[in-house]
């Protein structure tokens, strides 16, 4: 073997260099050791907390809203069950992927998802895409699970109205919480997702209504996929709302309204309980409850009929004669008159340079109060209003609720106009003009009104100046204890006048009806005291045309304001209806009507409480 | 014959302390990959019983390269090496497309992996190549094995299999340690550039698919983004470290179980098996290890010849390797290659090359006391 000796050198040479691999093998795995015990010992407690956060979530459970009742514990609101869409983002491998798949298979805009997932929170909550998802849509969302980590489908409680658009305004609808009220501290305690009231009691009864969200941990897998429930905390369902309306009677006001633009307004004086709110034209809160898209929204806020639009509440129209009760309270506390003087009425009242003319061409001879108010004479009233003077007329009218919200527990109530120099001053910044306080006398000019502040006003006079909030909320029934809470009704201060004058005027208002310009108001059922007007929405110049000659948008708004029984009055009514033309024919019927329904279900069912 | 006589006499004790080492990681692999896959469902077989099947007819591998002289197995070498490096060309052309690599040539039920048999082939050849060759010069020493490994590196790489790829060229690298280079200063230079090769991107960026830069950019920054590139680098760290002291007991992985970490009965077992035993499993882990890997150094530095010793430096070297190199990415230390864990990480082909590579270890050992010339 020549090689021999070089083989066994060259052998013993790499077995020496084996001593390298040996150090070399040492030191490498003590460096992982050293790393490993990093990992492990000394940012253990770090990693440990990760894979916690890891494998749990934190699904929000919604509650269910509390139910709405009206006065006799008919069902107004109520919830179903309806399926959610949400995602989580932690669990989101491929976010444009999974835009694209949810679009593709329910067939969502890209854009409303990519907004719904940038909305600002924990990647670790999942946020709410869409609810109301059909059994279909949930179903296929379902069976395309795998493929879609992150997406999950709740089942959850969704506000629903048996009653469609029945009592709407009033009612309102709810909706997912705008960013911008999430910002604010009412809200604090909700989500993205979260549903809220946004109109109607729904609104303003909201902190009631909306229960406690709770909150269920569960773990997952790396596909987001619920594997067990770790601990819940139940939601706590809203309280349920008693309102003071009574459905039937809502239900007959929105009929009478049909298809006109209008506001019926019912209280019961007594107790400031609001009977019945109609508003037309309406909506139907469940579709306003859904998520609109962006087409259907603008459908609606741009509808020049303004169906969103609380006419009741928020419509402000001069109240024309109507106001002519508050006026001659005034007139007979102020002693401007006494109920035996009388005016002379030619059918014109001089004032300057300009005639204004009474509505009756041919003039009433000589008015007392009495006669003023039944045959409703313009002269009087503008005689009594040059002799008391705007401030002074300001101020009675002020004592009768108006120019003031009347508290109903709505959101965005209006108030309308009274106008005083002062007002004028502040608002027009111009002196006020005396010719204006004798189109104000007759409720025209600066002065505007809602519906329910002429019922209120109507049921102050009918109740002998005695005056409660408007009210819609007579009990809150607390889910959790089952406790009924019963709200008082609240006392509004008082319109002073001495009750000779309650007891003139009401005599006068109840002559309207029998004898006055609302004789078509007279019910054989129940005895009904009012005052009709027609309030002026254009100029039309000196000539009048026939009714029906003038474009329906420029024609008068009838009203009605009325109480029953005279005697012992139990309701208070207001009826406007827009461009309708007199009141005493298009309105006083409309009251009427509402009176009579009333008295019959009082008869059928006398104050039955709300059931718990 | 006379060979096989002279072997029948001359063999050293069977050594059972190795053998037991190996079916110790062995066991605890089994255990891993039926804790990280006892919920799934699906599948024909569960994949610790195939686990066991693979270690069955590894064994049987394990056997054959220790019954057999390993003289003998190394004048197999070249022809072994041109089937594989056919095997080789036939993944690519036909091999089934998996994950964004091809690497598989299916069997009947069973897919087989020729990178892995590469890699003993390609010890067994180098280790032949040096025996047989007087190593005088640069072209001897450095040059000609390295265009013996060449075409069997790039037919990996071309696949793309980049943890076989890097192995390939740490056994080569292994080998010139040992007997390629004369001074020892270039072998120290040597170690630490398979050392530090993992580090060493630029050179091989151009070459590389989509997803294993995106694992190479994860490795920069994984909590950069824990959804998506660094995702496996993230989720294998956070397994690792809340296993803490004690672990989180057996099945009690929650990383694992509900598969957080992916990949966790192949290239992250480790990860499994830290979350679930914890800091002290893991220094009982390494122990096995190092004690296999010393045990294997002797034999190496025991063996009767030149073809023996370089065998064993091989295979050692192979292994080694491995574990450092797996041990390290799922520890968040090198990045993502995929590396198998040796005899713990799911897997036939690694699994039965792997104890095949250990049987020729022993046969090296059982034969240091026979005479040969």
């Amino acid at each position: 073997m020549a090689t021999s000796n070089t083989h066994e050198s060259e052998l013993g040479e790499l077995q020496r260099r084996l001593m390298l691999l040996r150090v070399g093998l040492l030191l490498v795995v003590g460096l992982l050791a050293v790393r490993l015990w990093h990992l492990q010992i000394r940012e253990g407690p770090y990693y440990r907390d990760l894979s916690e956060n890891n494998r749990t979530r934190s699904v929000l459970l919604e509650p269910a809203r509390g139910l709405i009742y009206d006065r006799h514990g008919v069902l107004l609101a109520n919830n179903v069950p309806s399926f959610s869409l949400y995602v989580t983002l932690e669990d989101v491998k491929d976010r444009e992927g999974l835009i694209q798949s949810l679009s593709d298979l329910l067939g969502l805009d890209p854009a409303m998802i990519r907004k719904k997932l940038s909305v600002r929170g924990s990647k670790m909550l999942p946020k709410k895409i869409k609810d109301r998802l059909t059994l279909r849509d949930a179903t296929v969302i379902e069976s395309h699970r795998l493929d879609l980590p992150g997406v999950m489908i709740q089942v959850e409680s969704q506000r629903n109205y048996p009653g469609g658009m029945a009592a709407a305004h009033l009612l309102g609808y709810v909706g997912e919480i705008s960013p911008e009220q999430l910002e604010k501290p009412e809200f604090a305690d909700l989500h993205q997702g979260s549903v809220v009231g946004q109109y109607g009691v729904e609104k303003s009864f909201d902190r009631h209504v909306r229960g406690q969200a709770g909150q269920k941990s569960v773990e997952v897998d790396a596909l987001g996929h619920e594997k067990r429930t770790v601990q819940v905390d139940k939601p706590l369902a809203g309280n349920d709302l008693y309102l003071t309306i009574d459905i039937r009677l809502q239900k007959v006001a929105e009929e009478l309204l049909g298809e006109e633009s209008g506001a019926i307004v019912a209280l019961d004086p007594t107790s400031g309980d609001v009977l019945a709110m109609a508003s037309r034209p309406g909506f139907d809160p469940n579709i306003m409850s859904r998520e609109l898209t962006p087409k259907q929204w603008v459908e609606i806020v741009q509808d020049e009929r303004r169906p969103l639009n609380n006419r009741a509440s928020q419509g402000q129209y001069p109240p024309g004669s109507t106001f002519k009760v508050p006026m001659a309270v005034a007139a007979l506390e102020s002693n401007t008159m006494s109920p035996s003087s009388s005016v002379l009425c030619t059918g014109g009242y001089q004032f300057g340079k300009r005639v204004y003319h009474d509505w009756k061409a041919t003039g009433h001879g000589y008015v007392d109060l009495h006669k003023a108010l039944v045959h409703s004479c313009d002269v009087y009233f503008y005689t009594i209003g040059q002799r008391m003077g705007i401030d002074m007329m300001a101020e009675y009218a002020t004592d009768f609720g108006l120019g003031h919200e009347t508290g109903i527990e709505l959101p965005s109530e209006r108030v309308g106009s009274i106008p005083s120099t002062a007002w004028k001053l502040k608002v027009k910044k111009e002196a006020w003009l005396p010719g204006e306080t004798i189109s104000a006398a007759i409720g025209q000019g600066y002065v505007t009104v809602t519906p329910l502040q002429m019922a209120s006003m109507i049921g102050t006079v009918a109740n002998d100046g005695v005056s409660y909030r408007p009210r819609l909320v007579q009990a809150i029934m607390d889910r959790t204890t089952g406790n009924l809470q019963e709200l008082p009704a609240v006392a509004r201060g008082k319109a002073h006048a001495k009750p000779e004058t309650f007891r003139i005027v009401k005599e006068a208002l109840a002559a309207v009806v029998t004898e006055g310009t609302a004789t078509r108001a007279k019910s054989p059922l129940v005895t009904i005291g009012g005052k009709t007007g027609t309030a002026q929405v254009a100029a039309l110049g000196k000539e009048k045309k026939p009714e029906k000659d003038i474009p329906k948008k420029f024609r008068d708004h009838a009203w009605f304001v009325a109480f029953a029984p005279v005697e012992s009055p139990k309701i208070a009514v207001a009826v406007l209806a827009e461009h309708m033309g007199h009141g005493g024919s298009a309105a006083a019927p409309l009251a009427k009507e509402v009176i009579e329904t009333y008295i019959k279900l009082m008869a059928e069912e006398p104050a039955a409480a709300p059931q718990s | 014959m006379i060979d096989r006589l002279i072997d029948n006499r001359g063999l050293d004790s069977f050594d059972y302390r190795f053998l037991a080492l190996v079916f110790a990681i062995l066991g605890i692999g089994v255990l891993s990959i039926h804790s990280v896959t006892h919920a799934q469902q699906g599948g024909v077989a569960p994949y610790y019983i195939k686990q066991l099947a693979w270690i069955l007819m590894g064994s049987a591998a394990f056997v054959v390269m220790l019954v057999s002289d390993y003289h003998r197995i190394a004048r197999l070498a070249y022809p072994l090496y041109g089937a594989v490096l056919l095997m080789l060309a036939f993944v690519l052309i036909e091999g089934r497309t998996s994950k964004g690599a091809q690497r598989w040539i299916a069997l009947g039920p069973f897919s087989f992996q020729p990178s892995e048999f590469a890699k003993l082939v390609l010890i067994l050849v180098l280790a032949h190549y040096y025996s047989k060759t007087p190593r005088v010069g640069w072209l001897q020493r450095v040059i000609m094995p390295g265009m013996l490994m060449f075409p069997g590196l790039v037919l990996i790489l071309k696949q793309p299999d980049l943890g076989s790829g890097l192995s390939f060229v740490a056994v080569y690298a292994a080998m010139l340690l040992m007997v390629g280079v004369r001074s020892k200063a270039l072998g120290v230079i040597l170690l630490l550039i398979v050392m530090l090769f993992p580090f060493a991107w630029e050179g091989v960026w151009g070459s590389l698919h989509d997803y294993q830069r995106q694992r190479i950019m994860a490795f920069v920054d994984p909590d950069y983004d824990p959804g998506g590139k660094g995702y496996h680098a993230l989720q294998s760290r956070i397994a690792i470290g809340s296993g803490e002291l004690m672990g989180k007991g057996l099945y009690g992985g929650t990383q694992s179980q509900l598969k957080f970490l992916p990949e966790g009965h192949t290239d992250f077992v480790f990860a499994v098996y830290a979350e679930e035993w914890g800091f002290l499993g893991v220094l009982l882990l390494l122990v096995l290890f190092v004690a296999l890997i010393w045990l294997s150094l002797e034999i190496a530095s025991k063996a009767k010849d030149q073809l023996g010793a370089l065998l064993a430096a091989g295979i050692v070297a192979m292994l080694c390797f491995c574990v450092v190199v797996n041990i390290g990415m799922t520890a968040g230390m090198f990045p993502i290659v995929g590396i198998p864990l040796p005899l713990m990480s799911y897997g036939g082909s690694a699994t039965i090359m792997t104890m095949a590579s250990l049987g020729l270890l022993l046969n090296v050992k059982r034969r240091r006391l026979s005479l040969f010339y």
